[in-house]
């Protein structure tokens, strides 16, 4: 136990960072300096509403303003098409649930590739209860990539919305988007892109009617989302909204966070390159490495993917039971295995992909872990399948 | 057809079903069947997935007479 005066970055010590063995990116980037340094500031500046007139008002709009512009920009959007939200999932439930109304009269069946997020499936499923709609799933090959001929088969009937995610969360699969888009503009059915595995790292490409992002999950704080709603795109708001934006999202915004999500962004951003060539590098050796255990399988695809993540899947072992030794090991990392998740359903997933559902882990790299981190992993990873599958 | 190897795997959770096809799996002669009878959901991807990894041939579901889903796998090595 290391005294609270002392917070030495040993493993297990809780703190995420580099050396501290924390593997776990994808469900939450540890929180950018930039992020901390702009939210810092504007918790000290007391800023006051963005509605009113008067000077710290004002100087609260600005900044909101800019970090709209900031962060539009960089995804590549119009600020007018940005809006802020309390988190990534409910961004997911506003992008989807807006194109669907809009499209209502044309169809409400939402067409969706069979990784999407679980977000996207509940926005699916509250759709179908009190909309009469349905929802279709499109399966993905064996590297979970939507099988773009069945996409097609799926839009050859009427569909009011598709929803296909920039990246695959649990995998790392980049999905082919700008194809789907162009499948889906056959079809004059409007594309959702869940990007909040992929947002900053990825480009998002174009021909969205709507998409969404999740601040924490590139280093900004969690609690902000963003949804985007292309120009003409119709889109109806299916929750209440008020008069402080947009008329897409309703209350009062949380300008430190969202500045902070900006910042990171932006941080993020211009450093993507050496960031990414570094991680690319890493994974490789994860993957490589990972690949030549016994009865163990690396899933998701090995080339169009994120550059942080690596999946695999280990025969024989209770995926609960990884993750815990591991994290006696001082590791964090996350499984999409069932007994680690909330429902003891198997991850829907590695389902789709015909992947071992027991026995997984996904390591996931934040933007400062080491080569050092990596090698001390793959130096314990071996000792805790093999002692697992003797216990 | 010949007769089919039963494992009643009812209330194990995996990957106890999958260890016990491993186990179990090697006590039939090449082309032998063996069911594994499982309610645990996760059966149901990783059965065929095992299959996958170890060269074995995965037949298909049925169900058993209490209607626990049941996974075929034919010993192909």
């Amino acid at each position: 136990m290391t005294s609270p005066t002392e917070p030495a970055p040993t493993p297990g010590s809780g703190r995420l960072g580099a050396g501290t063995g924390y593997l776990d990116a994808v469900s939450t980037e540890p929180l950018h300096p930039k992020a901390r340094e702009a939210m810092l500031a504007a918790l000290d500046a007391g800023l006051g509403d963005p509605l009113r007139l008067h000077r710290p008002g004002r100087n609260a709009r600005l900044l909101l303003d800019n970090a709209r512009e900031v962060t539009a920009r960089l995804l590549g959007a119009r600020p007018d098409e940005l809006s802020f939200t309390g988190s990534g999932t409910g961004a997911v439930h506003l992008g989807v649930l807006g194109l669907l109304l809009g499209r209502r009269r044309v169809s409400g069946r939402l067409v969706h590739s069979a990784v999407e997020h679980s977000s996207v499936m509940a926005a699916g499923e509250w759709w179908s209860r009190h909309f009469d709609g349905t929802t279709d799933r499109v399966p993905v090959d064996a590297d979970g990539r939507l099988r773009l001929d069945a996409f097609e088969e799926a839009l050859a009937e009427p569909a009011g919305v598709a929803a296909v995610q920039l990246a695959n969360p649990e995998v790392g699969t980049v999905q082919p988007v700008a194809e789907a888009v162009e499948v889906a503009g056959r079809a004059d059915v409007p594309v959702f892109c869940d990007a909040a595995a992929g947002a900053g790292r990825v480009e998002l490409p174009e021909g969205w009617a709507a998409a969404s992002a999740s601040a924490h999950k590139w280093g900004g704080p969690a609690g902000v989302g963003v949804l985007l709603v292309r120009k003409g795109a119709r889109w109806r708001a299916p929750f209440p909204t008020d008069d402080r934006v947009d008329g897409r999202v309703a209350g009062f915004e949380n300008v430190p966070a969202v500045l902070g999500a900006a910042a990171a962004l932006q941080a993020v951003v211009a450093e993507r390159q050496e960031v990414e060539t570094r991680q690319r590098d890493l994974v490789d050796r994860l993957r490589d490495r990972v690949a030549r255990l016994p009865d163990v399988e690396v899933v998701g695809d090995p080339v169009r993917r994120l550059p942080h993540v690596v999946s695999f899947s280990c025969l024989y072992v209770e995926g609960e039971a990884l993750t815990n030794e591991l994290d006696r090991h001082g590791f964090g990392v996350a499984s999409g295995s069932a007994c680690t998740a909330s429902t003891l359903e198997p991850s829907h997933v590695l389902a789709a992909m015909g992947a071992l559902t027991h026995g997984n882990v996904r390591v996931s790299l934040s933007r400062d872990t080491t080569d050092a981190d990596v090698d001390r992993f793959l130096a314990v990873l071996p000792g805790v399948v093999e002692h697992l599958r003797h216990t | 057809m010949g007769g089919v190897l039963e494992l009643d795997c009812r209330g194990m959770r995996c990957p106890l079903p999958v260890i016990r096809l491993a186990d179990s799996i090697g006590d039939l002669p090449i082309g032998g069947r063996i069911a594994v009878v499982a309610d645990d959901p996760g059966a149901r991807p990783d059965v065929p997935a095992w299959c996958r990894m170890r060269g074995q041939e995965y037949l298909g579901e049925d169900t058993a007479a209490d209607g626990t889903p049941r996974y075929l796998v034919r010993r192909l090595s």
